[in-house]
């Protein structure tokens, strides 16, 4: 070979590691972020309530998402509604994840991270909107919810707009109950909405 | 339904890898990848679902490693249109194949002129700037290593019956 360095074979031949593709990856995510290429970056964090998928656009948190809605099938979604240039990418959630990590722990009642809502359209997003309104500890019925957002009339409404919470756990849909103070519907099952009520109740 | 670009990348980062250390050796191949993901990812909400995607990424990746091979190089290589992708392998770009395991036995100069227009998509010109040689040299080496897998492999013969 005139030039070794380029022995193409060699370099065809070499292994290709998990360790050396995560790397580029990682330039990926900043790369892509960079040159505002990255519409959605995610990640997958463990909680009590199980795996929930996070998933941020640049003007903030999109969608949190419980392991009950198929994570895969979400993530498909968001590439339809929003965009498919969607990347794992962990470190531009790191803020979100250590709020959850310590709203788990007892140690935060709200949530500081910006949000974005453009998943959710009108009467839904209005509710949306007001349910961080409900203290951390408290709960409200679905009728309270719609005379709150000056709808008394709207309670299967507010149900729906509960129902379909694009960021359950940290727009607290969870402390919505009925007016006889079941526990109503929940994104992540009535087994997850009570755990959360439970650790907020203990706090 | 169109799959995230995540699925893409974890779907053919290492294909793409192999395409650019192919055409520029194992050191300048991670600017290439870097380079060609970046690109795709900017075109990729225009890129049709029906599409070819491993075919696109590849041929994207061959265009960037490619000019960084020219810009690195003080003598630039003729600026000369990529041929259209060669199919007598199979499909360019596929690493995966067995076949890679019986070029990886040829001769030297066989191996890579083979690996060069059949991974890295080179003009024998091209290739010659890389190896060394003519472009005529680089083009009969290639004719040598094509003639040799046929007899070697099976599976090379069968899909490159013209």
């Amino acid at each position: 070979m005139n030039h070794p360095e380029h022995d193409a074979v060699a370099a065809v031949s070499a292994p290709i590691t998990a360790e050396q593709l995560a790397r580029l990856h990682r330039r990926l995510e900043t790369d892509a972020a960079a040159h505002e290429l990255l519409d959605l970056a995610y990640t997958t964090v463990d909680s009590p309530v199980g795996e929930l998928l996070l998933a941020a656009t640049p003007a903030g948190l999109v969608r949190v998402a419980f392991a009950v809605e198929d994570h895969d099938r979400v993530l498909a979604s968001l590439a339809e509604k929003v965009s498919p240039r969607i990347l794992r990418a962990p470190s531009r959630l790191d803020a979100v994840a250590r709020e959850l990590d310590e709203y788990f722990s007892g140690r935060r009642r709200g949530f500081d991270v910006p949000l974005d809502l453009s998943l959710s359209r009108g009467f839904r997003r209005l509710v949306q909107e007001h349910l961080p309104e409900i203290g951390y500890g408290q709960t409200r019925s679905y009728r309270e919810m719609a005379e709150l957002v000056g709808n008394p009339k709207a309670v299967r409404a507010v149900g729906t707009a509960c129902a379909t919470n694009p960021l359950p756990v940290v727009v607290p849909c969870h402390r919505v109950l009925r007016t006889d103070g079941s526990l109503g519907g929940y994104i992540g099952g009535l087994e997850a909405k009570t755990a959360l009520l439970h650790l907020e109740a203990a706090a | 339904m169109k799959p995230t670009f995540e699925t893409v990348v974890e779907q053919y980062g290492a294909t793409v890898l192999r395409v650019c250390r192919a055409v520029l050796g194992l050191h300048d191949a991670d600017d290439a990848w870097s380079e060609t993901f970046l690109a795709a990812m900017r075109g990729y909400p225009e890129l049709p679902a029906s599409a070819n995607v491993e075919a696109w990424l590849v041929t994207i990746a061959r265009r960037k490693a490619v000019d960084i091979h020219r810009a690195a190089r003080r003598n630039p290589i003729p600026a000369e249109e990529l041929p259209e992708a060669p199919t007598e392998l199979g499909l360019p770009g596929r690493v995966d194949d067995p076949v890679w395991e019986h070029v990886g036995r040829l001769p030297d100069r066989q191996r890579s002129a083979i690996t060069l227009r059949y991974l890295g998509g080179m003009s024998y010109a091209e290739i010659a700037a890389v190896v060394g040689g003519s472009a005529d040299a680089a083009r009969r080496a290639s004719a040598d290593g094509l003639k040799n897998l046929r007899r070697t492999y099976p599976g090379a013969a069968a899909k490159g019956a013209q």
